[in-house]
């Protein structure tokens, strides 16, 4: 039992990191990476949503009956996102401002409803709240990095520290749209390489 | 005239998908033929104009009017997801080859951030109705743009020798940001 609680504790830290492993979740990753403090804030708000998640509809996996279950599933993520929402506004209201309209997007972000529907909708509660524990922590050290990278890069600072001495000129294009496709693709690219160099079986094609 | 800078600045110069990263899983998903690509698209104009329209009418005499704004996204997905089942039903008894063309696109677009994007978009601008019209039907057809114009390279991709580690998704994050970099070229038509 321990031993599979860690096992699905780890999965989500390296054999199933959204967005790179699990490609989902990518509209946000690209949107609001633009600093490490975003990424963090962003990743911390899905795994809140994603644990809780998994855990009531996993509760009420026996109740909820089969042909309803994905419209059950978004009234129950729609709750919890209104939460997040109102939470953020009211304690950390800039960061709600940064993040915009992509934290009512949680909604639609297939991370959660994939978990909903692939983990928690077949184990019991304890399990499934690991699962969006592991999953929600994996993503959030994702947009952690990719907002480090961007942020370093594109304006020499990191978590609005500056990092660089003052004659560093800031690459503009990273905090752009096409920096973040092209950092991802990148990060992606990195991450395949060392797969492929470890002898791990290809995941994600 | 207003309108037009409205609609050529949603279409291109805040591109939808490469500009505010809306819709990516079917823009990764659905893009590797151009044919899927066709079907996605011509079914997201659909939905996204539709449900635009039926979001605003809920958020502009419910919502706003009784201070509700905070059930805004649980009645925007609702409102989604019960139109995209809606359409999908109608379209099965009345127009077989329509559903045929569109059918498993539609139960996708349900988990598509462009549809409850654009629809939040709209709320948060405050548009009017005609404003809210031009700028749905615009960010839609630049979805649609962007979606093919990338089917069309990956195609091309396909066939080109690309080192083993960046192949599939990791390439075509890379061009997806190369022409994100051309879209922003469109910069200078409209503010």
């Amino acid at each position: 039992m321990t031993q599979n609680l860690k096992l699905t504790l780890t999965a989500g830290l390296w054999k199933r990191v959204p967005p790179f492993r699990l490609v989902l979740g990518l509209c946000p990753a690209l949107a609001i990476t633009t600093s490490a403090v975003n990424g963090l804030g962003m990743g911390l708000a899905l795994a809140f949503v994603v644990t809780m998640s998994n855990g009531i509809i996993s509760a009420l996996r026996n109740v909820i009956p089969g042909k309803v279950r994905i419209a059950s599933y978004i009234v129950i993520i729609a709750t919890l996102v209104s939460i997040v929402e109102i939470l953020m506004k009211a304690y950390f209201f800039p960061l709600s401002e940064q993040l915009g309209i992509y934290i009512p997007l949680i909604v639609v972000n297939c991370i959660v409803l994939g978990r909903a529907e692939g983990f928690a909708s077949k184990n019991p509660p304890l399990p499934s709240m690991v699962d969006g524990v592991s999953i929600g922590l994996g993503y959030t050290i994702s947009l952690t990095l990719i907002g480090t990278i961007r942020e370093v890069l594109g304006a020499g600072s990191w978590f609005g520290h500056a990092v660089f001495h003052e004659s560093f000129e800031p690459l503009s294009f990273m905090v752009s749209a096409p920096g973040a496709f092209v950092t991802i693709g990148v990060l992606l690219g990195l991450q395949n390489l060392f797969s492929r160099w470890r002898g791990e079986k290809f995941i994600q094609g | 005239m207003d309108l037009f800078y409205l609609a050529i600045s949603a279409t291109f110069v805040n591109n939808i998908l490469l500009a505010q990263y809306l819709g990516h899983c079917p823009f990764l998903g659905v893009s590797k033929r151009l044919g899927t690509a066709i079907g996605m698209a011509a079914a997201i104009i659909f939905v996204t104009i539709l449900s635009a329209i039926f979001t605003w009418i809920v958020f502009t005499f419910v919502l706003r009017p009784y201070g509700l704004e905070f059930l805004q996204t649980l009645t925007f997905i609702l409102i989604i997801a019960s139109l995209v089942q809606l359409v999908e039903i109608i379209l099965k008894k009345k127009s077989k080859a329509l559903y045929n063309a569109l059918g498993v696109y539609l139960a996708l677009i349900t988990t598509n951030c462009a549809v409850m994007g654009v629809a939040l978009l709209v709320a948060r601008k405050e548009l009017a109705f005609v404003e809210m019209l031009v700028f749905a039907s615009a960010s839609a057809l630049g979805y649609a743009v962007a979606l093919l114009l990338f089917a069309g390279h990956r195609e091309r991709l396909q066939i080109s020798a690309i080192p083993q580690s960046m192949q599939g998704t990791a390439i075509a994050l890379v061009t997806a940001g190369i022409m994100s970099l051309a879209f922003i070229g469109f910069k200078g038509m409209a503010g």
